[in-house]
């Protein structure tokens, strides 16, 4: 076991782990941050994803000692400081953008980490960036106008409103 | 003007804030003071005896607390199957038990035959390896291929299935020989062979339980990631472990998805509940993605010839189908039910067709159990009449449009009664196929072919005019057909002394958005704000019964049962304002929240209603209990019957085989709509869905039965880039005639509709680039399958 230590969602923590500890396993067992899910064993479905040092990353393929000092952000850390949702999360409500919630913090993640890079994706940008991450419920066409919405960008003449 | 509030609002979904901030609660994210954890030991053959299991190493094991194999559960009951199906000649199908643990044989690969229970998951997990190395099983013979398993009798999936046949339906069988005259008589006959391809459901969320046992009160609690806790209350204790229903109560919190998955008890469940037991200590169990493909029931899996016979003009006069059907090694709850009643009985579709017999025969395998996934049967039909429709219309060539314009039923025919033992009760499915070609811009479409031919792809259009049986079901009727449970639904409707309302609902959402729709419905009619409005679900000690939420029945069913407990409320609150107001009740009136005298103005809220009701100090209690809380049962008088045409529009590169789906248009009428933005959500997954289906969602045993896309390395689920936008509407609305809401189901519509939608839309494609000789490419309708197809 050693000593970890990291800023997750501006606080410091640290906790015992083992050398195989995954950084999903750190967040939802030791901190009990369970927002961050676990839905594969191959790095392919992005429910896990978190962002490290700002950059998206899927947890679950990170070793927890091996992110030792960096700045993590979760799903938990999303919302404004003052609790409310934030754009992002904000436009996935209003776009009916998640249905059953499960595979949603890695998306919220993986968009926010999108528009971070890219302020104005355009639809096949988004799909994409998007390819990391699997939506069983929602076809992706909400979940692809939430992200264009919180660019700021008009989803109103696109079909099926 | 849309609504902002209420019935037909597009309202923002209240569970959305607790999913967007990371507050869900799904099972593996509980947390229990003293937990252990269950590891499986799952067989790594598709068909083995099994001889002998050394359990001293590992239970010696570091951490290990207990360990038990399938003889710990031999004399406990079976997982049953839900629905008693007869063969032919009257005889009952075959059943075998399907045990807890595998005892005697495995009989696929993730078959689990041991467990192993310690104070760490990595402690289990190390101990069920030294578990598997110490078993021996003797490996058979697998039996994987349908068509081989009933023509081989010397290999069996169970001993005592000689031909490897669970049953040998025919629907209807006395209407065989009419069937067969006039397809003999028919101008003109079509038929069509195909596949059905077996799906994996991919629920996001792995399957979890968590068991719990209380030593001081002998109650048990079992979390678990389930559609219909209820269901899977009464089967793992009544049935599987004798456990009295009344101590165990059955917990299905936050649910990531199930699309028929979860609908279903698992093994996994009752082992954690006697680990539970026997450690006095909770034990959890997740699945690994891995288990879930090799373990959750699978869905589709047909292969069918399907013959139409019709006049030259596409007049459709007879229709005959033989489907053999996969069940894999074990009878899951439903899936006897899936190939037979939720799809023999569709296979008139929306068309008026005199003559349909329908054949199937269900083959045990050894690969996993095969169940209800999203449509359930419905599918399967839909995909085998609109494939072969389109063929007809290529043989005699016709105008796809004008054939199905030209068979489908016309809205004077309704109440119509099918040939397959529905009774539709109304429609109009031919105003959504016109909304259809209007939204889609048919007119258009060679325009849109000439520029993609620019750009050296094909394009194509493919049309599905599609119908399924939802909202499961009457009572009565499935009683008839073999079901083993009745299929009504309930709602208690609580009102709060402080006038607010819980509202425990037998439904169970886990994606569909029951906690704000249903507060929309409980509001409008009680004329309060939404927000007054909690919904409870999942939670067998906090619910009076329910069936669950599958086969788009949660607002059918479920919905009404709790507008009739909401009636009754009104009707209470009737009685209490007549006293309250000196008035005969039937002078009160109802409306915008208020209890009023007709023609004066002596009026009281709901809310002081309520509150007279919990303090009844002016109250007519020699009559009326205090209190103000109902409950009601709904057991539909038939299914729901929604409707649409999909059109799809693909473009093939030739040179590779690739299909782009770059349209997708639905017309669909589901009555009356709660919440437009629920319910285009709703169509939006079942396309995507369906989607998924055609283009490249393929599950691919070997011959030895190992399963070869055990992974999302090798699965291909259907990514972001893989669809389009798709373009919904809901406006033809036919009301249902049988329940207060007017509703139709609308969960399994797109999933239904879209792949033979993508297939005939690849076929045309083909054809107007002259591959001419192309009359089918089975789903999945990958490049390598078009470009052998364009190519052979």
């Amino acid at each position: 076991m050693t000593k970890v230590s990291m800023t997750v969602n501006g606080k410091a923590v640290s906790g015992e782990v083992e050398g195989r500890t995954l950084l999903s396993s750190f967040l939802r067992e030791g901190l009990g941050l369970t927002g961050t899910h676990v839905g594969c064993d191959t790095s392919q479905c992005g429910a896990c994803v978190v962002h490290v040092d700002g950059k998206p990353v899927k947890s679950c393929t990170v070793f927890a000692a091996d992110v030792a000092g960096a700045n993590v952000k979760t799903i938990e850390g999303m919302a404004n400081p003052d609790g409310s949702l934030s754009v992002i999360q904000q436009a996935f409500q209003d776009h009916h953008g998640l249905q059953c919630g499960f595979c949603t913090p890695g998306m919220v993640m993986s968009s926010a980490a999108l528009l971070a890079e890219n302020p104005k994706p355009t639809e096949a940008e988004v799909r994409h960036y998007l390819d990391g991450n699997i939506c069983r419920c929602t076809g992706y066409h909400n979940i692809v106008k939430a992200v264009m919405a919180a660019s700021g960008q008009d989803v109103s003449a696109l079909a099926a409103e | 003007m849309p609504k902002d509030t209420g019935i037909g609002a597009s309202m923002k979904r209240r569970e959305d804030v607790r999913f967007l901030t990371g507050r869900g609660v799904y099972t593996d994210d509980l947390a229990l003071h003293g937990q252990t954890y269950a590891v499986f030991v799952r067989s790594t053959v598709a068909h083995g005896r099994i001889k002998s299991i050394d359990t001293s190493k590992a239970a010696a094991m570091p951490g290990v607390l207990a360990v038990f194999t399938g003889e710990d559960f031999k004399d406990v009951g079976g997982n049953p199957a839900g629905w008693l199906i007869n063969s032919r000649d009257g005889t009952p199908m075959r059943e075998p038990k399907r045990p807890v643990l595998a005892h005697g044989k495995v009989r696929h690969v993730g078959d689990a035959y041991a467990a192993v229970v310690a104070e760490t998951y990595a402690q289990a997990k190390d101990a069920a390896e030294q578990l598997a190395a110490d078993s021996v099983i003797e490996e058979l013979p697998a039996i994987i291929d349908m068509k081989a398993a009933v023509a081989d009798p010397s290999n069996r999936v169970h001993d005592e299935i000689p031909d490897n046949l669970c049953f040998d339906w025919g629907w209807i069988e006395d209407n065989r020989a009419a069937v067969d005259a006039a397809m003999k008589a028919a101008p003109h006959v079509v038929t069509l062979e195909l596949v059905n391809n077996r799906l994996v459901p991919n629920a996001m969320e792995p399957r979890a339980s968590i068991g719990e046992y209380n030593p001081g009160t002998g109650d048990y609690k079992l979390t678990t990631t389930s559609q219909n806790p209820h269901l899977t209350r009464l089967l793992v204790a009544a049935f599987v472990l004798g456990i009295p229903e009344n101590k165990l109560t059955v917990v299905a919190p936050d649910v990531g998805g199930g699309f028929g998955s979860k609908i279903y008890h698992y093994g996994e469940e009752a082992l954690v509940l006697a680990a539970a037991k026997k450690l006095a200590r909770p034990v959890r169990w997740t699945a690994e993605r891995s288990e879930s493909f090799l373990t959750d029931a699978h869905g589709r899996d047909h292969v069918t010839k399907i013959e139409l016979g019709c006049t030259k003009d596409g007049q459709i006069l007879a229709i005959r189908t033989e489907t053999l059907a996969n069940v894999g090694a074990y009878l899951s709850n439903f899936s006897t039910a899936t190939p037979t009643f939720l799809h023999g009985t569709l296979m008139a579709g929306p068309y008026k067709v005199p003559h349909v017999y329908v054949n199937v025969k269900t083959v045990f395998t050894n690969t996993a159990p095969v169940d209800a996934y999203r449509g359930a049967g419905r599918p399967e039909a839909t995909f085998s009449l609109e494939r072969v429709i389109d063929k007809m219309c290529r043989e005699l060539n016709l105008d796809p449009f004008e054939v199905r314009r030209k068979n489908l039923l016309t809205p004077d025919q309704f109440p119509y009664t099918t040939p397959v033992g529905l009774v539709y009760d109304t429609g109009n499915y031919h105003a959504t196929l016109d909304k259809a070609m209007q939204i889609a811009d048919v007119a258009g479409f060679e325009k849109r072919a000439a520029e993609s031919k620019k750009r050296g792809k094909l394009r194509g259009m493919g049309l599905s005019t599609w119908i399924e049986a939802c909202g499961i079901a009457p009572s009565h009727l499935v009683g008839v057909l073999g079901s083993r449970v009745g299929l009504y639904d309930a709602a208690t409707v609580r009102v709060n002394a402080t006038g607010n309302i819980s509202v425990m609902t037998g439904a169970h959402s886990h994606g569909q958005g029951h906690e704000t729709v249903f507060a929309q419905i409980v509001a409008e009619k009680l004329g309060i704000p939404e927000s007054s409005v909690e919904i409870v679900h999942g939670d067998t000690s906090k619910i009076p019964f329910g069936m669950g939420s599958y086969g788009s029945r949660s607002l059918a069913v479920c919905g009404t049962a709790m507008a009739k407990a909401v009636d009754k409320i009104i009707a209470k609150g009737k009685k209490i304002a007549a006293h309250m107001l000196e008035a005969s009740e039937g002078d009160i009136t109802f409306e915008n929240g208020k209890f009023q005298v007709a023609g004066t103005d002596k009026a009281k809220t709901f809310g002081e209603i309520a509150f007279s009701a919990y303090v009844p100090h002016n109250y007519p209690l020699e009559t009326l209990e205090p209190g103000l809380e109902e409950t009601a049962f709904y057991d539909p008088a038939n299914f729901t019957y929604p409707a649409g045409a999909y059109i799809c529009e693909v473009e093939v590169d030739p040179d590779t085989g690739k299909v782009d789906v770059v349209a997708f248009h639905c017309a669909d009428d589901f009555g009356n709509v709660m919440n437009p933005m629920v319910v285009e959500g709703q169509v939006h997954g079942g396309v995507g869905q369906g989607i998924g289906q055609a283009l490249c969602e393929f599950t691919a045993y070997d011959e030895n039965g190992q399963l070869l896309t055990g992974s999302y390395m090798d699965y291909p689920m259907p990514r972001a880039e893989d669809v389009p936008f798709y373009n919904v509407d809901y406006s033809c609305q036919t009301p249902c005639t049988h329940n207060p809401l007017g509703v139709k189901g609308c969960g399994e519509a797109g999933a239904i509709g879209s792949p033979p939608a993508v297939v005939n839309a690849v076929i045309d494609a083909l054809h107007r680039g002259g591959h001419t000789h192309v009359t089918h490419i089975d789903m999945p309708v990958s490049p390598s399958r078009v470009w052998s197809a364009i190519n052979g």
